[in-house]
């Protein structure tokens, strides 16, 4: 599961490209969220949803709410329903571990996890599927393993805690009850479904094919029988980013044949690269992204160069005209991250009349980020290997609810 | 306390390593060990405990007619020429606990010692058998190299054997050799007396297994970061003090008294106290809170840890 924009291949396609090996625009420009929501069938998260959470967590929506980063659901309010009546849920998300160097778009739906975690106060799974990347981009066993926990490291570091949370590899926890789930969903599924939802041929490879049941039965709760056994009605809420909705329509699809209630969807939309909307953020560019191991230095000079800028050529237009906020990678940045709903509502207003200028947006900017890569290297640098094997411990969490 | 003579030798044994014992009166040199351990039961072995700049320390222990050249040795760790000095007496009873005269690679048995980098003699394994303490000057042990690689092995060690007396270049093309085995974790030794050895950085400095003060009751630190100083090649990366604060209950009121107290300080200028009580919770909750959830991680992880290595009731 990854908030990657990468191309695998060149589609030249009139239409936008969504799905979880692809995301492309329509004709290089804007990913059109309405029209995926459409074609998706989800719903859009209005903003009575997000007063319900404030209500039912007494505490303020987390920014990506707020902001409407986290955009789309599926039966999101029917969770907050049964919560309401008192029946919990669980949460589950997870990483496509392809690579060692984390990008603040990768952090993104972690964030957001945690934060349904603590105002929620119920359990989390975290799913990395090491056995994905090992097929899809061709690494060892090992190799897929190895960077599985060390990107668990930096899950680590946004701040789950041990007593709520079990995080697992697919080559290490698949079998048992998982591997039963696995097989009772690849039943309901023909070759001929799986490759009109995620768009397989007859040159790829088996592996390939079987791998989304892999994804599908975290949503049950019968695949960890360590973690909840007997509750085989707990809901389950994935909070992930919208080109993996496929797996989970694919999901609740499934479930009620099998007996199981259908998870909920909380989405969110992408993370754009630092060049624009229409760049795309590649592991092969460092500068298109800012990575968690970034100096502040680093951060700097990144945003300053890179960052791309709605505002004007010339100081004189820019007075005059204003910046154009809806190409503006600095202020969309900041709506991300920016905790304070006034100084950003400030800022935009300022900048796009034209009184602020570029450099002092980027440089807001910067401070920002710099905290926040600054904050996460001080956890990561306190993740042990052993605080790994105690996420990953295959053992009961008796507090998960409290 | 540390590992006594007798809990290695009953592990020794629980291992069925074959080793021959050898009781005597104390002694404190190699010279004074051979009249009463013949060279014909073994290689006897000269074993030294040095540290170096960054606060990192190194068992060698080699055959006794091994040069051992420090300059050489530091360089080859990549710690340039004169990056290596003997480790001071509390660093010994502290991360090794044993007495001066006892440095043997057996101290590495000790939790204390997580950190310590051992290098062995390359020369040992073409004897039979060899000597060593088992933490006590008052007995040394013959046993040979597979017995000694398999103690090793049993406490998630990867025996490192080393030619000491090679002298190969290092420059731009030819890496330092040993740099492997530096290890990846420093360790600071809190001082009774002045500060002699820990002036260059400041404790809070370095990325830390904190060694309690045997005073304060504590035996040998459990806690000690558990990763393996022969597997990582890098140097330690220099952080602030957080690492301390996740661990340590003091330096964690510590952070939190920092923070709250340079906010407010920042703040000072506004007038109602009430508002400047909302703004250190608005802006402090959830920063503390992800101090709080680390430490809460990092108590969990340490008693995880524990329950692992716990040894059932011997019956």
């Amino acid at each position: 599961m990854e908030v990657d924009k990468k191309d695998e291949r060149e589609s030249e396609s009139s239409e936008q490209v969504v799905n979880p090996w692809e995301v492309s625009a329509k004709d290089g420009g804007k990913i059109d969220y309405d029209k995926l929501i459409d074609k998706f069938g989800c719903q859009r998260l209005d903003e009575s949803l997000i007063d319900r959470v404030q209500r039912l967590t007494s505490r303020q929506p987390h920014v990506f709410l707020r902001r409407g980063v986290f955009f789309a659901h599926r039966d999101f309010n029917e969770i907050l329903d049964a919560y309401e009546k008192g029946d919990k849920f669980y949460l589950y998300t997870g990483r496509g571990p392809s690579s060692e160097a984390l990008h603040l778009g990768h952090l993104i739906p972690f964030m957001f996890t945690k934060y349904l975690q603590e105002a929620f106060k119920v359990p989390l799974v975290i799913q990395l599927t090491d056995d994905e990347k090992c097929m899809w981009k061709n690494l060892s066993v090992e190799e897929s393993q190895r960077l599985a926990r060390e990107n668990a490291k930096d899950i680590i570091a946004c701040g789950f805690d041990v007593t709520k949370t079990f995080i697992f590899s697919d080559f290490d926890y698949v079998g048992g009850a998982f591997y039963k789930n696995m097989v009772k969903v690849s039943k309901c599924v023909t070759l001929n479904k799986a490759m009109g939802i995620f768009g397989f041929s007859g040159e790829d490879h088996i592996g390939k094919l079987s791998f989304p049941p892999v994804q599908a039965v975290p949503s049950f709760p019968s695949s960890f029988p360590h973690l909840f056994p007997g509750k085989d009605n707990l809901r389950c809420l994935i909070p992930c980013a919208i080109d993996q909705d496929p797996y989970f329509r694919m999901t609740r699809d499934v479930a009620p044949r099998l007996g199981y209630s259908k998870p909920a969807l909380i989405e969110s939309s992408f993370f754009p690269a630092l060049q624009g909307e229409n760049g795309k953020m590649s592991a092969s560019d460092p500068n298109s992204a800012i990575y968690v191991t970034d100096t502040a230095k680093d951060i700097k000079n990144k945003i300053n160069r890179y960052a791309f800028s709605g505002g004007q050529d010339s100081v004189e237009k820019h007075r005059e005209l204003g910046a154009n906020l809806e190409v503006d990678i600095p202020v969309k940045y900041l709506s991300f991250f920016l905790e304070d709903d006034s100084e950003l509502e400030h800022i935009k207003k300022e900048y796009g009349e034209g009184r602020m200028l570029t450099g002092e947006v980027k440089k807001r900017l910067t401070e920002v980020l710099t905290e926040m890569v600054e904050r996460h290297r001080r956890s990561r640098a306190a993740v042990t290997d052993e605080m790994v094997d105690a996420f990953m411990a295959v053992r009961p969490l008796p507090s998960m609810f409290e | 306390m540390g590992f006594s003579k007798d809990q290695l030798l009953n592990r020794l044994q629980e291992l069925e390593i074959d080793y021959t014992k050898y009781e005597h009166p104390p002694v404190l040199t190699v010279e004074a060990q051979a009249k009463y351990v013949s060279s014909s039961e073994g290689a006897l072995s000269k074993n030294l405990f040095f540290k170096d700049k960054k606060h990192r320390y190194y068992i060698v222990s080699a055959m006794v007619d091994t040069k051992v050249d420090m300059k050489v040795l530091s360089q080859r760790l990549g710690l340039g020429k004169g990056g290596i000095r003997m480790a001071p007496e509390e660093a010994l009873t502290q991360l090794l606990q044993v007495s001066l005269e006892c440095v043997t690679p057996f101290a590495v048995v000790n939790e204390s010692a997580r950190d310590v980098s051992l290098l062995l003699d390359q020369n040992f394994k073409n004897q039979k058998r060899c000597i060593f303490h088992p933490l006590s000057n008052e007995v040394s042990v013959s046993l040979n190299t597979s017995g000694l690689d398999k103690f090793l092995k049993s406490i998630e060690r990867d025996p490192v054997y080393v030619d000491l007396e090679a002298n190969p270049a290092v420059g731009k093309d030819q890496p330092p050799d040993l740099a492997v085995y530096v290890p990846s974790n420093s360790v600071v030794i809190p001082e009774i007396s002045n500060e002699t050895s820990t002036k260059q950085t400041p404790p809070p400095k370095s990325v830390s297994a904190e060694v309690k003060p045997v005073a304060s009751g504590m035996p040998s630190d459990v806690s000690a970061k558990p990763s393996k100083p022969a597997t990582k090649g890098k140097s330690v990366v220099v952080e602030k003090s957080t690492p301390l604060a996740f661990k340590n209950p003091e330096k964690f009121v510590e952070e939190i008294m920092d923070k709250t107290s340079a906010l407010l300080l920042s703040e000072a200028k506004v007038e109602n106290v009430e508002a400047l009580a909302e703004t250190l919770r608005k802006r402090l909750t959830s920063e503390l809170t992800h101090l709080a959830i680390m430490y809460k991680n990092t108590a969990y992880t340490e008693g995880f840890h524990a329950g692992k290595h716990s040894q059932p009731k011997r019956l």
